[in-house]
């Protein structure tokens, strides 16, 4: 039988499987992908305890986490492009100004 | 909870899926794989009596975000990086920070799926709980020459009805505010992503 804890589990593997590309990959438009994964994941929670607990407020608060990921992504792309332009590579690692 | 089946299918979907956003080289076979994914968290949805927010999931992530990486995906030169390493200097510790959560967090579910209750699948609650809601509106009629408002109490039947009950009633405010938050994203995006006007003398 399928239980609340199995869609846990998933979406803690996902939430993971997010975090590693962030801390992994190079490319700065996968490590935005990354972050769709971990909002995912954290949606996949939330409505699996409002399906267990038989509450809607789970279902409502995905809607907000949704726009959030959409504003999210918008912004997130924007600042990609105009990074693009400024130094022609969109690599984490070329971004180094701060590094100490 | 539902069938197991459609709960293994489609959780191998998502894993594949987001192990395929992680490992892929080029930014286009990872927005695909993600593609992938939202779609198989929009089926697991469905079987959490979602119905609502699998239909939202697959608009706005697989239809608007989705377009909008593919965009900048074509936006942005990717051939100019394609000879060199996909991942970045430090990615040895950082698959091994992924690994130590991975351990972490996975001990922590199985730890606490051994409590009761957390893993009695049959506790589950109503799921008709979760397509309903009763509502209470003031119903004025005028009964000899007087305005009389009574309260009368009636059911909504289904997911996406009950969720616009919440939305509109119990969570307006933020609502509100969300929908200010998209206008200050799009103005951001617009100013953010043009070019800098030349100046015209």
């Amino acid at each position: 039988m399928i239980g609340v804890t199995h869609y846990v589990a998933l979406s803690f593997l996902l939430f993971t499987i997010g975090v590693t590309g962030v801390l992994v990959r190079r490319n700065l438009l996968t490590v935005l992908m990354s972050i769709e994964l971990i909002l995912n994941a954290a949606n996949l929670n939330l409505i699996a305890f409002s399906r267990q607990l038989g509450d809607l407020n789970g279902q409502l608060f995905a809607v907000f986490v949704i726009t959030l990921a959409a504003g999210e992504a918008a912004i997130g792309l924007a600042i990609i492009i105009s990074m693009y332009r400024l130094k022609g590579s969109v690599n984490l690692d070329d971004v180094a100004e701060l590094k100490g | 909870m539902t069938a197991p089946f459609f709960f293994w299918f489609f959780a191998a979907v998502v894993v594949f899926g987001a192990v395929g956003v992680v490992a892929m080289r080029q930014p286009v076979h990872s927005a695909l794989f993600l593609l992938l994914s939202f779609f198989g968290v929009a089926a697991l949805f469905i079987t959490l009596n979602a119905e609502f927010l699998a239909a939202v999931q697959v608009l706005v992530y697989a239809g608007g975000i989705m377009v909008l990486f593919l965009f900048t995906i074509m936006l942005v030169n990717i051939r100019r990086t394609a000879g060199q390493p996909f991942v970045h200097t430090q990615a040895g510790a950082g698959l091994l920070a992924g690994i130590l959560l991975l351990a972490i967090v996975g001990g922590t579910v199985v730890a606490s799926s051994r409590v009761r209750g957390l893993s009695d699948a049959g506790a589950a609650a109503d799921p008709a709980r979760l397509a309903s809601t009763s509502i209470t509106r003031n119903v004025t009629e005028v009964v000899n020459g007087k305005k009389v408002s009574t309260p009368v109490t009636e059911e909504v039947a289904g997911n996406s009805q009950a969720i616009a009950w919440g939305l509109y009633r119990d969570y307006l405010l933020p609502f509100e505010i969300a929908s200010v938050f998209l206008l200050v994203a799009m103005i951001g995006a617009v100013v953010l992503g043009k070019r800098t006007m030349e100046r015209v003398d």
